[in-house]
């Protein structure tokens, strides 16, 4: 009795530290974000003072690249005058700051709104275990100032905004576009060029990656390149398209790269190129690019925009790189995880049709779901429909056979299972009899969140 | 009338899985009266490459905002965008501008 007791109340500690930690955490993040946002919001942030020499520990510090003839002492007073936004301390931020920081740059600005998660860690090396949950922005700045005390490091947890973008970019000499949604992209490009900065953007999905410097030196800003956005749903995140860590860390180490030498008087190869690095073929590739567009909305001609405007209305999609809700069917035809569970437990006939692809369905899945991936669905490959129809009709001798047959559809996050429902729904009498599609809202994440915490979640 | 013509055309940043996943195509274009432009090759890559979804390929009688097409590793706008005449083993690559960092 004692030793449960005992048990009890150690268990009891532990959620009650944890709770304690998560709280902890809530209020670093407003903390933060309140400071972010006076920051933004204050005084521009005095200049950094012009100095003639070196110090002897700098000398020692900085002397590999010191003898460089294309850096040299010059270069070396110049990076320490230069003053960089880093926007986005993820895949691509975490190792541009970290070569920044270790060359010596004078100040850095460290942008982010997010707090650290588990799933960041394989690409986001600044970032550590025992910082989950705190603000990106704080991570960085703690990492960096271990690795160079002598930098300026000026966390900003907050999302940039049509309201901050254009006075923090003026208090900056060169931005490191880091971000990983495509309003972002707009509002920090149409900012650099309104406030006349060169911007070094780099970007990172799946197994390739892809590096432009914009408004600088008579080359093209981002929306010369991309006046229209693109369809929200033609956008893929980390989250769904995946991506293998080193890959943006790759990009972020070119776009420290091209940083450094604006900075420090070098100047850039990358005007007026993009480079796109496929690392499954191990190729780089220079694209010659347009130059300044003199029609471009915002750095041609006779611009039409003068001032920053509503980004996420712009591209239809909003400035983060969370994944999409989708909302297709009628709330008739989804069921939630608990109605499922209670659907399973009762042991009512149906067939659970698990949409993903087969690389997600290898990480995890529910036992009695039958597997066919939308695509296939979709393309109404035959030998699927035959399988499907074949399990449908199995499943249907165990009951009368005369009942109109459910069929409940999951995928990872309940958007691709509403598309899939609509294709079954097509199919229904035809070709694989009398059924009743569903879908269930929130998918196999809900499931494990609400139903099964031992449930993998990715 | 224009001779069959040999292109490598390529697609990258995710546009390839709009091809069955394959990112390089080596193809043959068949003899017709009008010279080959880009214009038509898209038509062509629709009617014999595209594998779904040709609305988040194409869209009109150009490619959807977003896709950069790239002729002999410049961009097609310093070539002429769609009026450009394609020429026996040019490459042509079309590719997704990521957003992801």
């Amino acid at each position: 009795m004692a030793l449960s007791e005992a048990a009890r109340l150690r268990a009891e500690i532990g959620r009650r530290e944890q709770e304690l930690g998560a709280l902890q955490g809530q209020l670093a993040a407003v903390l933060a974000r309140e400071a972010a946002e006076e920051l933004a919001a204050g005084p521009a942030l005095p200049p950094l003072e012009a100095r003639a020499s070196l110090s002897p520990a700098e000398i020692l510090r900085y002397s590999r690249q010191l003898v460089l003839p294309e850096l040299g002492v010059r270069g070396q007073l110049r990076l320490s005058r230069c003053a960089v936004l880093v926007v986005g301390c993820g895949g691509l931020g975490c190792p541009l700051a970290q070569y920044l920081a270790a060359a010596g740059i004078g100040r850095l600005g460290l942008v982010d709104h997010d707090v650290v998660e588990m799933s960041n860690l394989h690409r986001q090396v600044l970032h550590g275990e025992a910082r989950e949950g705190l603000p990106k922005a704080l991570s960085a700045a703690a990492t960096l100032r271990q690795l160079n005390s002598r930098v300026q490091y000026v966390p900003y947890h907050l999302a940039l905004s049509p309201g901050t973008a254009l006075e923090l970019v003026r208090q900056y000499d060169v931005v490191a576009d880091c971000s990983d949604n495509v309003p972002t992209r707009y509002l920090v490009s149409d900012a650099c060029v309104l406030a006349g900065k060169p911007l070094v953007s780099a970007s990172a999905l799946r197994l390739e990656g892809q590096l432009v410097v914009y408004n600088y030196r008579g080359g093209p800003c981002y929306r010369c390149l991309f006046p229209k956005p693109p369809l929200p749903e033609t956008v893929t995140n980390c989250a769904d398209g995946g991506v293998l860590g080193v890959v943006p860390g790759i990009m972020g180490c070119i776009q420290a790269l091209e940083v450094l030498k604006i900075a420090s008087g070098i100047g850039s190869a990358f005007n007026q190129f993009m480079l796109m690095f496929d690392a499954l073929e191990g190729r780089f590739r220079n694209i010659r690019l347009r130059p300044k567009k003199p029609d471009c909305a915002i750095c041609g001609d006779k611009p039409t925009l003068t001032s920053l405007q509503d980004y996420e209305a712009f591209c239809g999609s909003s400035a983060t790189d969370k994944c999409r809700t989708l909302c297709l069917l009628p709330s008739e035809q989804r069921i939630s995880v608990e109605e499922y569970k209670k659907l399973l437990d009762e042991q009512v006939p149906h067939i659970l049709v698990d949409v993903r692809p087969q690389v997600e369905v290898d990480i995890c899945y529910l036992v009695h779901s039958v597997h066919i991936p939308l695509s296939k669905l979709e393309g109404k490959n035959e030998e699927c429909l035959k399988f499907l129809e074949k399990r449908i009709c199995e499943e249907k001798q165990r009951t009368n056979g005369k009942m109109t047959f459910p069929v409940y559809v999951i995928c990872k996050l309940g958007n691709d299972s509403q598309k899939a429902v609509r294709v079954l729904q097509e199919l229904s009498d035809k070709e694989l009899g009398l059924i009743l599609a569903k879908d269930i809202r929130g998918g196999l994440m809900a499931w494990a969140s609400k139903i099964d915490p031992s449930f993998p979640q990715y | 009338m224009a001779a069959p013509m040999s292109l490598l055309v390529e697609f990258g940043g995710g546009a390839e899985l709009l091809f069955d996943g394959v990112k390089k195509h080596q193809v043959t274009l068949p003899c017709q009266p009008e010279p080959w432009d880009i214009r038509n090759l898209l038509k062509w890559i629709k009617q014999n490459l595209l594998k779904e979804r040709p609305e988040l390929f194409i869209q009109g009688d150009t490619v959807r905002p977003g896709i950069l097409v790239l002729i002999n590793d410049a961009d097609w706008e310093l070539m002429g965008e769609l009026d450009y005449k394609l020429q026996d083993q040019d490459n042509v690559v079309f590719i997704s501008t990521l957003h992801g960092g």
